[in-house]
């Protein structure tokens, strides 16, 4: 052992570092000088074997080479950790304009998306969003709405029955009794809910459909409150631009009654193909309730008065999203659903 | 409801406004217009001219030169190809730069019509056409004496350059409304005269009804008597004598054409033009067919069969009103006369019949004889009886005025209870509350006294009295409507109701859009079916004949079998989306619907049905038994049921694989199924793939729901896994394991989680092998290692009790 052969073997390693392409081969480099076996834990244990006053000479030396070999250790695994993330960079570029990988989400029916805007902007102006059965007495879809036996207004609406007193319910105006019915006052609800009248199926008729019923009762109610909610529920629905006009109708529930046309919200009013060149789209039938009605379920007309109103669903939805066809509606091609 | 603005200024003769606005304002009004046609739109420069001449063309065989005097001085040339015309005639002729509305071969017309220009044809020039009724907008039904092909040639003594169309009723506007119920009076060309003349604040002029004394007295001639003044609350009846039957003249003819009607005789004539005028049908009989010359209003005989004016056999029964003679029916009231007191050309003396029938009688009569008529539809909406008498003079004032016949004097009446104008007492601040108007009490008068509605004030008080045509008039909202028809609705201001309230979805409705969510995050689309399907449905579903499935409500009047019954289950619809998307060839379907099932409490319905929601899963292609069960498993946790759900195999849903279907349950109570579906009904629905169902019972699953949430601290202790492989026998489930697993392992026990299955060759015959990782941990410790042994130990003792053994 002499100092020359230690040179040597600090050379050795400062080039064997100086070699080490990665992380990998400069640990290969620890371990055969500094491992277990290395080079220089050989020679420590060779030291044993020198007299006592060249054991601390040689011993410090090769404490010194080892602590060099050390210190270029360090230095380098940081160089070589760069370096080894610059190629990994470098290597890993993707062509980003690769299809995506998607999950897939359901997709709510045009429907229902609709109807979740009506309720968002009912229950916003406070209204209660309750149901109704959809096989109803007779007593509640029309004696309790002023349209007895024998009345016009009942041939009208093709009614499915299933015996003397009970049928399919023809309009959602049925809940406005079993609602009133219960007797606590005041009332401010929406129910949307299934319909069902004796159409035969094409684009623009089922057999079953949807309704949005709205009842307001309480004391001073009055139309120009359903001019002004009606008005808003519209700009809600279709935009600010939009404008409502009433007309005068009749329904045997309510009086005054009204339907409501809005403002085409494709054309803004001045006529066009989507609107048959009206400039005005008909929306809803409403009214104030009627005096009768309001007897016929407890409530005293001279105290509490109110409005009621019913949109068709599938109105608003084939309006809001042009689907020209009903049928879609029912067929749930998941072509059809995906668009919504 | 038709009317012709013509036909209506007769009556408001200062009406001067443009169809379109009348249109606009009508409808704000409440008479709405559905449609609005100008007759006279595409018509321009077209006068009436006289053929001086007609010269054969020289170069065309079929084409001729006629020369026109149209009253300028110059004569005009028209070539023309027509041939029904001779010198002398009076026919249409559009001029050049003139327009017509339609081709002569009649048909759909032109959006904008035909430009007419002078030009050559042949090499003769040509300045102008003369017209068919085709080729002016119109149509021969209602032009009888039109040619079948040609010209239209004027009747003798027309003034030559007149304007044509005029003279043929085409300067006009035919308007269609849609009359709701109440206003029986607006079915009638008077109504709507008088709604008109109060939209617009023009006079109206009805008729007078004058007709003179008549000689003789009905009464000598004829007895009348009604047996059921129930059906028929007034009948009036008046005798024409020495009829003379001939055309009625053009003007009559073109207002039935106005509406409709063809013209046919003058007498059948007056009466439907009474009917559209007044809204009330009128019938002649014979009188010489009228045998005993008595009329007897009375109920048919059950079984009773009649022959109508149409030839048609009518059975009738007692419920059907009937006009007799003192031998039997001569007409079924207020539906058809009889084809033995019916008019024919022979008819010396008839009696006309202006009655009040009960409408809903004549509804329902009208559907049992099986013909809905003209009369009828007027009948069953309810006419005003006072009517009747007042149509009945107006009838005979007509005959009188187109001579054809001598009304004989006096006329039967018979009308026991007179019905009385309506008298209606309200405040102007009671009116005002309900429109949310301010408007005074005068000017409430004088809207309401535009509109007939009589009015008398004092001080706030209102008292209103109504003819006995307005019908919809009985109280405060009544006039309120009136007021505010006629003020405008678009006058009224707007607010929003007072007071402030917290609106919100019921809880059923927000657990449903929850479940609705949930389903769509997971991939499912969201499905409308029908309520209604055909009873053949549970066939295709394997349903057994005693299934509860099988109890459905039946539909009286279905649109057809398909649509007969109500569902007892969603499966059926589900399936049939699943199958079109499949035929479509659309892949890797999930849908899901959230509507209701109708389980009757008992048949035939004696009470509302169980209306069930149920929410229905149902998917094909890129899914599994266990990714359904999965959703389904997420879809409940998301609704906090949290607990272990249970899997019942003995599932009895016929129409799901037998071996791969389970009912689902949490603690203790069924929610729902979910399986594969049975390959037999996947062939009964053309599906060519496995397919997947699963049904939850909403109500079954609100009790469970909960909302509020408690923060559980997050693990202080670490926690600790074991591994459990094993030989499991094939007939012990994954579930038995589980039991035991968690039974076992106590407090401890925070996760479980099997992490490999196999089942085949490499295992012993009999067994399979599957492995679970135990995660233990305890809140308050780390757990010791005596801790864990006693755990493993526990559940050994319980693996070995299923015959489980422990993998070397």
């Amino acid at each position: 052992m002499d100092h020359t052969q230690l040179e040597e073997l600090r050379k050795l390693a400062e080039d064997a570092i100086r070699r080490a392409a990665d992380i990998d081969a400069l640990n290969q480099v620890r371990v055969s000088f500094l491992g277990k076996k290395g080079e220089i834990t050989n020679l420590m244990k060779a030291l044993r074997e020198l007299p006592p006053d060249q054991k601390k000479i040689f011993g410090q030396k090769i404490n010194e080479v080892r602590a060099l070999i050390e210190s270029e250790l360090q230095t380098q695994l940081p160089i070589l950790h760069r370096r080894m993330r610059e190629a990994r960079i470098q290597s890993e570029t993707l062509d980003v304009t690769l299809p995506a990988k998607k999950r897939r989400f359901g997709h709510m029916h045009p429907n229902t998306r609709a109807l979740e805007e009506v309720e968002r902007i009912f229950i916003g102006m406070g209204y209660e969003v309750v149901e109704g059965p959809e096989i109803e007495y007779d007593l509640y879809n029309f004696e309790k709405l002023n349209i007895p036996k024998g009345h016009p207004a009942r041939d009208e609406q093709d009614t499915f029955y299933i015996n003397e007193s009970i049928l399919l319910r023809t309009q959602t105006s049925s809940v406005q009794a079993r609602v009133m019915e219960k007797g606590k006052l005041p009332i401010r609800m929406i129910c949307p809910g299934r319909v069902f009248r004796s159409d035969e199926v094409d684009a623009t008729h089922s057999p079953s459909f949807h309704q949005i019923e709205g009842l307001v009762i309480d004391r001073h109610v009055s139309f120009s409150d359903l001019k002004g909610t009606l008005d808003t529920f519209a700009k809600e629905l279709f935009g600010p631009e939009t404008r409502t006009k009433l007309r005068p109708h009749h329904f045997p529930f309510t009086e005054p009654s009204a339907e409501v046309d809005v403002s085409c919200f494709k054309c803004g009013g001045k006529g066009c193909r989507f609107c048959k060149g009206e400039g005005w789209i008909e929306i809803l039938g409403c009214g104030m309730v009627h005096p009768h009605v309001l007897e016929m379920c407890g409530i005293d007309p001279e105290k509490y008065s109110g409005f009621a109103f019913g949109v068709g669903l599938e109105r608003i939805a084939l309006l809001k999203y042009e689907i020209d066809d009903m049928r879609l509606l029912y067929e749930n091609d998941s072509r059809f659903l995906e668009q919504f | 409801m038709n009317s012709s603005m013509n036909w209506l200024k007769e009556y408001v003769p200062e009406l001067d406004c443009t169809p379109e606005e009348f249109s606009d304002a009508m409808t704000l009004s409440g008479t709405k217009v559905e449609t609005c046609r100008i007759l006279n739109r595409n018509l321009r420069k077209i006068v009436t001219g006289k053929i001086l001449s007609i010269e054969p063309h020289p170069d065309a065989d079929r084409l001729v030169i006629c020369q026109l005097d149209i009253g300028t001085g110059d004569a005009v040339q028209i070539v023309t190809g027509a041939h029904n015309m001779k010198p002398g005639d009076i026919v249409p002729v559009v001029l050049d730069g003139g327009k017509v509305a339609g081709g002569h071969e009649g048909g759909a017309l032109p959006e904008d019509g035909i430009e007419i220009h002078a030009g050559k044809l042949r090499g003769v020039p040509s300045y102008g056409m003369m017209c068919s009724i085709e080729e002016l907008g119109a149509d021969r039904a209602f032009y009888p004496e039109a040619p079948e092909s040609g010209i239209y040639i004027f009747p003798e003594g027309t003034p030559v350059g007149e304007d044509a169309p005029s003279l043929l009723g085409l300067n006009d506007a035919l308007h269609e409304y849609e009359i709701t119920s109440n206003r029986v009076d607006c079915y009638s060309v008077l109504g709507i005269a008088r709604e008109a003349a109060a939209t617009f604040r023009k006079r109206f002029f009805p008729p007078k009804e004058d007709t003179s004394e008549g000689s003789g007295d009905v009464h000598e001639l004829l007895k009348v008597k009604v047996e059921d003044p129930e059906l028929c609350p007034r009948y009036t009846a008046r005798i024409v004598k020495n009829l003379r039957l001939a055309p009625s003249p053009k003007w009559m003819q073109l207002r039935l054409a106005s509406a409709g009607i063809r013209p046919i005789n003058n007498l059948v004539d007056i009466t439907n033009y009474v009917m559209l005028e007044y809204g009330q049908p009128m019938h002649a009989y014979d009188y010489d067919k009228i045998r005993g010359h008595e009329i007897i209003v009375r109920r048919a005989e059950d079984g009773e069969s009649f022959q109508t004016l149409d030839q048609k056999d009518r059975s009738l029964d007692h419920t059907v009103l009937t006009i007799r003679d003192r031998d039997g029916a001569i007409g079924i009231a207020g539906i058809m006369g009889g084809q033995n007191s019916k008019i024919e050309d022979s008819v010396k003396t008839m009696v006309l019949e202006a009655a009040c029938f009960n409408g809903a009688n004549i509804r329902l009569s009208a559907r049992k004889v099986g013909e809905r008529t003209d009369a009828s539809a007027f009948f069953e909406k309810g006419l005003d009886p006072n009517l009747a008498s007042q149509a009945m003079n107006r009838a005979c004032e007509l005959v009188e005025k187109l001579g054809a016949g001598e009304p004989v004097g006096g006329m039967i009446d018979i009308y026991e209870r007179r019905r009385e104008p309506s008298v209606v007492h309200c405040t102007a601040s009671e009116i005002n509350a309900l429109l949310g108007t301010s408007l005074s009490p005068e000017e409430m008068k004088a809207i309401l006294e535009r509109e007939e509605l009589s009015t008398e004030l004092e001080g706030e008080n209102l008292t209103v009295t109504a003819p006995t045509f307005r019908q919809d008039i009985h109280r405060m909202c009544d006039i309120a409507e009136e007021v505010a028809r006629f003020y405008g609705y678009a006058s009224i201001p707007m607010s929003l109701p007072s007071g402030a309230a917290i609106g919100g979805l019921s809880t059923e409705l927000s657990i449903d859009e929850r479940c609705r969510h949930s389903a769509e995050a997971l991939g499912y689309s969201q499905a409308y079916l029908y309520s209604f399907e055909s009873p053949k449905a549970c066939d295709r579903l394997l349903l057994p004949e005693d299934a509860p499935e099988r109890q459905q409500i039946r539909i009286q009047n279905p649109l057809g079998e398909d649509f007969s019954v109500l569902r007892t289950s969603s499966a059926n619809g589900m399936l049939g989306s699943l199958s079109t998307n499949f035929k479509r060839k659309n892949r890797d379907i999930r849908l899901y619907e959230m509507a209701n099932v109708y389980l009757p409490k008992s048949l035939p319905l004696t009470e509302l049905p169980d209306e069930r929601m149920q929410l229905t899963l149902g998917a094909y292609g890129d899914c599994d038994f266990f990714s359904l069960k999965g959703d389904l498993e997420l879809i409940l946790n998301r609704l906090g049921l949290k607990k272990r759900f249970h899997y019942d195999a003995a599932c009895p849903q016929s129409f799901l694989h037998p071996g791969r279907r389970a009912d689902i349950l949490y603690e203790g109570r069924r929610l729902g199924y979910l399986g594969e579906l049975h390959p037999e009904v996947l062939e009964n629905y053309g599906i060519g793939e496995r397919a997947y169902l699963a049904v939850l019972d909403m109500k079954e699953v609100y009790p469970f729901v909960r909302d509020e949430i408690r923060y559980l601290p997050l693990a202080k202790f670490p926690s600790v896994s074991r591994d459990f492989s094993m030989l499991v026998p094939l007939s012990v489930t994954a579930g038995e394991i589980e039991d035991v697993l968690i039974q076992r392992s106590g407090k401890f026990l925070e996760e479980l989680k099997l992490f490999d299955i196999y089942i085949g060759a490499q295992v012993l015959s009999g067994y399979k092998s599957m492995a679970y990782t135990l995660t233990l941990r305890a809140k308050d410790h780390t757990l010791t290692e005596e801790e864990i042994n006693a755990v493993v130990r526990k559940v050994l003792d319980g693996l070995n009790r299923l015959g489980i053994r422990l993998r070397d």
